[in-house]
């Protein structure tokens, strides 16, 4: 094949027809990947606050994708505008598709109006891993963390999401909690909304 | 006890836990621009991600063995079909085809239509050089190593370089001899 050079023809991405998301891959990839993931990371800090933050920059670009995504395929083109609205879609929605189950909990914390939690008995990025004692309350649920932020961020809802182990009675594992703090421009744009 | 029938990609795919793909590509995908951002070269970022890829496939070849009842490939091309039809239907939920053979049998062609890692994906012209799928290849030289296979594996075509297909070129470099560990029974 003389003179038959390297065609480049660029498919634009966003004329591709959008999948459905049916299609999956084994547990154990995505074990393997996010387990590199970790300890690339890992070799990169000299801090558990900075490897969580780490993470949850990983997990940021993934929930900013996810939710153009989601917002495209299974909500016709719209867009949550209210906080419960979100909220929900995050918990359920966002939730049913990455993890194929909506989240265990969704409560609003009672100490304080900006607070919500999203909670999960059996996180997927914590069911392999188990924290050496030296690093103490590190949680792999960052991850997970930064993609309720990308999502939150990108839908215009900025919030603080952190992850956090909580200790269950009677249970051998703790569950994890998502604690979601939103900024006050939130609220008041909430309150201002009725 | 007779040694168990190998089961076929789809049988292992369809008894194991899955996850959806989506999150699998777009989890990859904000690993590769983490790298990209720390790295800064594309050189590196190739190796690192063949690293990565390197240490899945150590580990990955136990679970691999333990789940699809596949023991000891005759020859080369046994391993190439078990690779393409098990293996990568085991872990990604694709198949792949085996081409172009050289005359020894020493080398040949896994060729991928579809690869779960590359949804959403366009390279930028600044990341020409990147091979974004580096991890696959390292994965391939990893799990072989495990069996006693020193292996070369390389980049042939790439969808996301304007190729047709991606095709990725494993060579034999040699085959370590068994070691037995004879130091226990000293």
């Amino acid at each position: 094949m003389i003179g038959v050079g390297k065609i480049k023809h660029y498919t634009n991405l966003l004329e591709k027809p959008l999948s459905r998301g049916r299609q999956e891959v084994s547990l154990s990839a995505f074990a393997f990947l996010f387990s590199e993931l970790v300890q690339y990371n890992q070799t990169q800090v000299d801090n558990i606050a900075e490897l969580e933050r780490r993470l949850e920059d990983a997990g940021y670009a993934v929930g900013a994708r996810v939710l153009e995504l989601l917002c495209h395929r299974e909500k016709g083109n719209r867009r949550e505008t209210r906080l419960l609205g979100i909220l929900s879609f995050v918990h359920s929605t966002v939730w049913k598709v990455l993890f194929g189950k909506v989240a265990d909990s969704l409560e609003k914390g009672t100490e304080h109006e900006d607070e919500y939690m999203i909670s999960e008995k059996e996180l997927l990025v914590n069911r392999f891993i188990s924290i050496p004692k030296d690093m103490g309350a590190f949680n792999c649920g960052a991850f997970v963390a930064g993609i309720v932020k990308g999502v939150l961020d990108s839908a215009g809802f900025p919030a603080v999401v952190t992850a956090h182990f909580v200790p269950m009675e009677g249970q051998q594992r703790p569950r994890t909690t998502i604690l979601i703090k939103f900024a006050e421009e939130v609220l008041r744009r909430e309150a201002r909304l009725g | 006890m007779a040694p168990l029938a190998p089961k076929t990609g789809d049988a292992v795919f369809a008894s194991i836990d899955h996850v959806n793909a989506e999150l699998f590509t777009l989890t990859y995908g904000a690993m590769v621009r983490q790298l990209l951002t720390d790295l800064e070269e594309v050189e590196e970022v190739n190796k690192q991600l063949d690293q990565m890829g390197y240490n899945i496939g150590v580990r990955l070849i136990d679970e691999f063995l333990a789940k699809s009842n596949v023991s000891r490939c005759v020859d080369f091309k046994e391993t190439a079909d078990v690779i393409a039809k098990v293996g990568f239907k085991m872990f990604l939920g694709v198949t792949a085809s085996v081409t172009n053979w050289d005359a020894e049998g020493t080398s040949f062609s896994l060729v991928l239509e579809d690869n779960p890692l590359v949804d959403f994906v366009e390279l930028p012209d600044t990341f020409q050089g990147l091979h974004y799928c580096n991890i696959l290849s390292g994965v391939i030289r990893g799990a072989l190593e495990m069996v006693s296979m020193k292996t070369e594996v390389t980049w042939v075509r790439d969808m996301l370089h304007g190729d047709d297909a991606y095709e990725l070129r494993v060579k034999l470099l040699k085959q370590i001899p068994e070691e037995y560990p004879y130091k226990d029974d000293e």
